[in-house]
């Protein structure tokens, strides 16, 4: 039987690739967002003690406004521009899709009741979010992934209605799981508050010029942190709706609503292994390790 | 006269790739090919092609690279097809737009990096408005946070560097009237306005740009926005950058080429030439704006 062995908030600011300075990816960078990147650092050496088949990930950047649709092609290579960023992150990829896992989850979620679509265009680019996510987590990709896009129901209904399709999904993505025979580990590819700043500095690192764009996205960013860390993860679900509207919270996209529903609502704490801004956003990377997984 | 055509068009991809399927999405490729021909009986020299569906956050971003390529395919409907593209992207042009953005206060780049992802809209347009690239382009993003202020000052950024460089431009924006699309797949024969209230505004606003009044329409852009915009961006803001590219007024002669759904959305493609008749001006209340002065910290 199948089993999720491990869940990650992992944000995916093209910034953190940019200042690692990997081969492949063409921009070089001298520093920079130091306190997130040792902190997928620190999440890396807690998941290299875990045994796991796949990676499962929901990126708010490939976005659907009809239906929920997953990668369903088993190799890609390409580059990635980073739209927004163009100047930071040009990352040549290669990668490996677990189809019969994407399959089967595009399955049950179908029975859910949900909208649903097998991505089979051999040409398609794999949005940045699911790669920079992906990268900082597993940089040797020697993992399978699923990607799952984000359904944009909060810009169509409502938070509640997104998080109601959001938890049908959460419940397809496990039980597909565990119907099959992968260990996985699930990535929630969301920053936290998510208004950026407008103006760039001429270096980019220059980390003179980070900070959250506004305190009040500070304070909310912690609220939801102490929750996670608390194991009060359903009251994160329960503030959403404000949390989504008051922080111009990147949570629209679905991903952590997701998460928290496919980890089944944890009562243990997360860890927080790393919080920092990006361009005046706010992004922590955090770990779940369910308990029966240990 | 600098802008010398004007054009609204969808940018979804169906009428590229599958007009067959349907005989609305075949009357809104073959009135592309009528907007083709008006631009190209207007003397343009240059398209320049404001996007809606290329989002920015740092400022305005503007395509650079001299001849983009690359085999797209769309985040959405990439059961479609894919599609193969070169451009031909005036580089130069795309310097003096900046000039002319940061000029007025605005935050401005250009972009040319090898595979930037060149958004679906800007693919259509120029893939039915230029197929052989006889007239060289300009691809411009459209910002995020930006509001009416800050979306009028570019559009006047943009014919700053139009008159500055001498050009004749066809002035093309990519979007739609109302975006609600179905959210579950549809036979393509069953597309339909996905409300009669949306329907009933886009006729109203087609009614508008068929008597050439785009500054009226414009005015009217928050209204639209609230009637019949899903809210995924922050503003209805095509019509704003349009009617400022092109000189603010209703001094138009108006074109409807065509006003078909498109998987639920209100899609036209609508021609505007200048012209020295009018209907005068009825729906001027909200003000103008010359300069952009940035967010003024309301938010640090």
């Amino acid at each position: 039987m199948g089993q999720i062995v491990f869940g990650a908030l992992a944000p995916h600011p093209p910034h953190l690739v940019y200042a690692e300075n990997p081969p492949n990816n063409e921009p070089e960078a001298e520093c920079g967002w130091e306190q997130l990147r040792w902190g997928y650092e620190r999440l890396r050496r807690d998941l290299a003690q875990v045994e796991y088949d796949s990676i499962v990930v929901l990126s708010p950047h490939w976005q659907t406004y009809v239906g929920t649709h997953f990668l369903g092609v088993p190799h890609f290579k390409s580059l990635s521009v980073d739209p927004i960023f163009p100047n930071l992150f040009r990352y040549h990829y290669e990668l490996d899709v677990d189809v019969p896992l994407a399959e089967a989850m595009c399955d049950k979620a179908s029975k859910a009741g949900l909208v649903t679509k097998m991505m089979r265009n051999p040409d398609f680019r794999v949005d940045y979010g699911t790669i920079v996510s992906c990268h900082l987590t597993n940089p040797a990709w020697d993992k399978p992934i699923v990607s799952i896009s984000s359904q944009r129901s909060t810009a169509f209904y409502s938070v509640e209605v997104m998080q109601e399709q959001m938890a049908a999904l959460g419940r397809a993505t496990r039980a597909a799981i565990e119907a099959s025979d992968r260990r996985v580990v699930l990535l929630a590819s969301s920053s936290l508050s998510h208004r950026h700043f407008v103006t760039e500095g001429d270096v980019p690192e220059d980390m003179s010029r980070e900070h959250i764009t506004n305190h009040h996205q500070y304070l909310w960013d912690m609220k939801l942190i102490d929750m996670l860390r608390s194991g009060r993860s359903r009251e994160v679900v329960d503030v959403m709706p404000e949390f989504t509207d008051q922080a111009v919270s990147e949570s629209d996209s679905g991903a952590i609503s997701w998460l928290i529903e496919a980890l089944d609502s944890p009562t243990y704490p997360a860890e927080l292994y790393g919080y920092g801004t990006v361009i005046g956003t706010g992004n922590a990377v955090m770990g779940f390790r369910p308990p029966e997984a240990a | 006269m600098s802008v010398v055509y004007g054009g609204f068009v969808p940018g979804i991809p169906h009428p590229l790739l599958v007009p067959e399927q349907n005989p609305g999405w075949q009357r809104l490729h073959d009135a592309f090919s009528v907007a083709r021909e008006r631009i190209a009986a207007s003397g343009a020299d240059l398209l320049l092609i404001y996007s809606t569906m290329w989002p920015s956050i740092i400022g305005h971003q503007i395509q650079a690279d001299p001849e983009p390529t690359w085999v797209h395919v769309d985040e959405l409907f990439h059961d479609l097809g894919s599609i193969p593209y070169t451009f031909r992207v005036d580089a130069e042009f795309a310097q003096t737009l900046k000039g002319a953005c940061e000029a007025r206060g605005l935050a401005a780049r250009t972009v040319s990096y090898h595979g930037f992802p060149i958004d679906t809209g800007s693919v259509v347009a120029l893939k039915l408005l230029n197929p052989d690239n006889a007239l060289p382009a300009a691809i411009l993003s459209s910002n995020v946070y930006a509001d009416r202020g800050e979306t009028i000052v570019l559009g006047k950024a943009c014919r700053d560097a139009i008159d500055g460089a001498g050009r004749k431009a066809a002035v093309i924006v990519v979007g739609t009237l109302s975006n609600r699309l179905f959210t579950d797949w549809i036979d393509p024969k069953d597309d339909r306005i996905h409300s009669l209230k949306d329907d009933e505004w886009n006729q109203k606003i087609l009614e508008f740009l068929g008597q050439g009044r785009l500054e009226d329409t414009a005015q009217l852009s928050r209204v639209i926005q609230q009637q019949i915009r899903i809210p995924k961006v922050v503003n209805f803001k095509s019509m704003w950058f349009w009617s400022a590219v092109m000189g603010q007024h209703n001094r138009y002669r108006g074109e409807v080429l065509a006003y078909e759904p498109l998987f639920g959305t209100g899609a036209a493609v609508v021609g505007l030439t200048p012209s020295d008749a009018g209907v005068g001006d009825k729906e001027f209340d909200e003000d103008d704006v010359e300069q952009f002065r940035g967010d003024r910290d309301v938010l640090a």
